[in-house]
This record gives structure tokens, sequence and C-alpha cells, in this order.
């Protein structure tokens, strides 16, 4: 069979890949759904939580498609759509696909088509790269459950404290890189990015210059949501409202996202 | 109880079974593709690209499962080491749901939040990507437009903005110092950025939870 990036039996293997991938949620929602109403919960605010999780991951969904459209043109559409759609995230598929490709003197963003060979040593490390959770959680996942639980039998107070933390601790890591790049307003040696860019067809990395005021952009971006999620809140407190608590994140999160163009414009 | 108990140990059944599935699912797709095209790795290449890539993110994925498995539960576990996309969709999503539904993560209660929450979020992920594999043609002027390149720039600020209120405003004594950490390490640490974030949510996790103890132990919790 003679090879091309978006070959149609490739096409359909990823299909199938996919479905099962998808099939596990499903398997995994209909099993909690069940456990849910033989504990006896509200199925009212069950049928919410599932609407506010699928409103709240349209928008960074749509992001993963962007990823998509950008690694399909060098890596063809189903490759990058496999791996985004099974544990993948832009960031690391870029990495290991560019690794893969200079290991044979090749560039993700130069032209000319990959031949079978260099898109299977591109698949291999982009495959076994990231394996370590899928099979780590099913070691140890059980173990670390039964660890919290155990804490919980113990002093339940403490193992809510303990649980907080750690949401606390990664909201707070987050909200920490919010400000990574604010030290520009006062470092003027920090005041580039650099970018990759294609030069005969190799990778040359190159210093672009910004704004000392472009490291504002997302402080000002979290301030928004975090301004919206606060009007939400004071709003759900009244009665007729109280619906807003379902949209009440995706809506931060949207008009946040939508408040970067102007903010962008204004400081990059 | 006995049920209780049951339930959980199902969950880790099954899921033991879906990811080691999945898993071997993955790696039959580089064979599939040497056996139709007859082509074998090009070996050295092969080396050289997993020696610069596999330790860095293997001991990323170790550091990962640690942190994120008790906050995601076990059905959520399995689940979100499978789909990806954790601290930017899958996690946030459960958190939301908790908070919410007002039930704390330990209980049987969330462990079924939780679980329905990123399912959801699986599902409705997949979906699109779908469609936007589907609509490629169409869509890539529309997603691609300069105009909007910003936002989608933008979209974890915004997520953790929202989601930051919901859930300082709830525990701001815990949060306190190490947000005040986080800020100072991040603002004045270069070595520290998008790269790195990662590392720094079990670093920031640990501290604290060192500062919950304290307060806990002085009643101020």
């Amino acid at each position: 069979m003679e090879f091309h990036v978006n070959h149609p039996i490739i096409f359909v293997i990823v299909a199938l890949l996919v479905a099962v991938v998808l099939g596990q949620s499903v398997y995994f929602l209909i099993k909690a759904l069940k456990r849910s109403k033989e504990l006896g919960m509200d199925q009212k605010k069950i049928r919410k939580t599932i609407k506010t999780a699928a409103i709240f991951t349209i928008a960074p969904a749509v992001a993963i498609v962007i990823s998509v459209i950008t690694l399909s043109k060098k890596l063809g559409l189903p490759l990058p759509w496999l791996r985004l759609s099974v544990v993948g995230s832009m960031s690391y598929e870029t990495v290991a696909a560019s690794n893969a490709l200079q290991a044979m003197g090749q560039a993700l963003g130069s032209g000319g088509d990959l031949t079978a060979q260099q898109y299977l040593n591109v698949v291999l490390v982009m495959t076994i790269s990231i394996m370590m959770g899928i099979w780590l959680v099913p070691v140890i996942g059980k173990k670390l459950q039964n660890g919290m639980s155990s804490l919980g039998k113990r002093d339940a107070k403490w193992a809510d404290i303990f649980s907080n933390g750690l949401f606390i601790g990664m909201i707070s890591a987050f909200l920490g890189f919010v400000f990574c790049d604010v030290s520009r307003l006062w470092d003027a040696e920090s005041r580039f990015i650099t970018e990759t860019v294609i030069e005969n067809g190799k990778e040359v990395k190159v210093q672009v210059p910004v704004s000392a005021t472009s490291g504002l952009i997302p402080v000002f971006v979290l301030l928004v949501s975090a301004v919206v999620m606060v009007i939400c809140g004071l709003l759900m407190r009244k009665p007729k409202l109280k619906w807003l608590s379902e949209y009440a994140l995706p809506i931060s999160l949207v008009l946040g996202m939508a408040a970067a163009v102007p903010i962008t414009a204004w400081l990059g | 109880m006995k049920k209780n108990l049951s339930y959980i140990d199902s969950v880790h059944r099954d899921g033991r079974i879906w990811n080691i599935g999945v898993m071997i699912l993955l790696l039959a797709f580089p064979c599939t593709i040497a056996i139709l095209f007859s082509v074998s790795p090009d070996w050295g290449a092969l080396g050289m690209g997993l020696i610069a890539t596999a330790p860095m993110y293997w001991a990323v994925g170790a550091i990962e499962t640690v942190t994120f498995v008790p906050m995601l539960g076990a059905g959520g576990s399995y689940l979100s080491f499978v789909t990806g996309n954790i601290s930017n969709l899958k996690l946030p999503c459960a958190l939301n749901a908790l908070e919410q539904n007002e039930v704390s993560a330990n209980s049987e209660e969330g462990e079924v939040i939780s679980t329905i929450a990123i399912a959801t979020s699986s599902i409705v992920t997949t979906l699109i990507i779908i469609v936007g594999v589907i609509c490629i043609v169409p869509l890539t002027p529309i997603l691609a437009a300069p105009v909007l390149r910003p936002a989608f720039e933008q979209i974890l600020p915004a997520l953790f903005g929202g989601l930051g209120v919901a859930f300082v405003s709830k525990n701001w004594k815990l949060a306190l110092a190490p947000i005040g950490l986080m800020l100072v390490l991040f603002i004045f640490v270069p070595a520290l950025n998008a790269g790195t974030v990662g590392i720094m949510v079990p670093v920031s996790a640990l501290f604290t939870i060192g500062i919950g103890r304290i307060l806990y132990k002085r009643g101020v919790l």
C-alpha cells in the first residue's frame, strides 16, 4: 500500500480507537449514574451536573480542535485526532513530534511529505513517551484511593482539609503561573519569546521582542474572569437567578477569553 | 457498607481492564501502521527521539498520577489518564461539579459526581473533536482567524480566574499562604513558566496540606 499521512485506512483505524475511548467514557458515565440512583442522590442535581460539565467543556474542546488543525499540517489529520482524543495535549504532542522528526533531520513546521518510516517513528515517540499515567493508575490508583478513604475514616474533617489542600494547591500553582511574565515590566532582558521558525527546512529558534506590559495580559484576563464569577455569585443569591449556578464557570471562562482579544490589543 | 465497598472495588476492576486494554490498542496502532505499509522504524532516530522525550514526560506522568488521583476520584482517574487534558479541563470540571453539588471529594457521592462530570466532559470533548475533524475545511479559516488567537491563548487564566474565586472564597484561610508563595515564586524565579507549572502543582499541594495541618491543629480551620 502506498503511504500517505491522510490515507483512508489510517482514518479508519483512528476512528476505531477513538470509538473505544468514547465507549469507556460512556461505560463509566452509565455506571456512575446507576450508582447515583442506588445512593438515592437527587437526579435533578445529577442532570444539572451533566449540563454544566458539557457546557463548560465546549470552549476548551474548541481549543483542542485548533491544536488538531495546527498539527495536521505536517502530520495529517488522523494522527493529531487520535493523539488529542487520547491522553495528549497540544504542548506535549508538539514537543514529542518535533523531537521524533529532529532525530531524522526533519522539522514539524517544514514542508514536504512524511515517509511511512518517518510517520511510524513520530507515532512511536508520541505513544511511548506519554504512556506513564495510563498504566500507573491501574497499578497504584487503588492504593492511593484507599489511603484517602482510610484517612477519611480516621478523621473525616482532616481528610476534607487534606483534599481541599490538594485543590487549593493546584489552583495556587496555576494562579502563580498567570503572573509568571509580570517581571517583563521591570526586567528588560525577559522581554522576548522564543519562537521556532523554519529556515531551509531546519528548525531555527529566534527571539521575538514583546512589550513590557505583555506579561499583564494573562493577569487582566484572570481578573475579568474572577470579577465575572463574583458577579455571578452575587446574582445567584436571588432566588429567581439561582439557575446561574449551572453556568457561572462557563460564563466566566468565555467572557475571560473574549476579554483577552481587546486586552491583548491594548497591552501586547 | 459492604455495597459501598463493592462499588469502588468494581470501579477499580473495570478501570484496570479498560486502561490496560486501551494501552494495548494504542501500542497496536504503530504496529498496524508498520505491517500495513511494510515499514520498520528508523531505530537509531527512534532511540534519539525517545531519549529526548520519554524520561521527562514519564517523570511528569508519575508525579501527575500521584497528585491528581486523590483529586479526581477512582472513576475519574481511570478516565482522565486515558483521555488527557487533566489540569486544563477534567480536573476543573470535576472541582466545579463537587463545589456545585456541595459534596465532599472523599464521600461516595463525591466519587459519583466527579466521575459523571469527567465522563461527560470526555464525551463532549471527543464529539467536538470529531465534528472538528469532519468540518476541518470550513472551520479552519474561522478557528485559525488571527483575531481569535488571543482568546485561545488565554484559556488558562480565563479558566482559573473563575475557578479560583469559587474555590478560594470558600477556603480563604487555607488559600492565603499558598497563593502568596506561588505568586512570589512565579514572579521572581525566571525558570518558572508554562513549562514548569506542572512540577509546581505537587510542590504547592504539599505546602498547602502542611499549612492545613498547622491551621487544623491550632483550631483555625
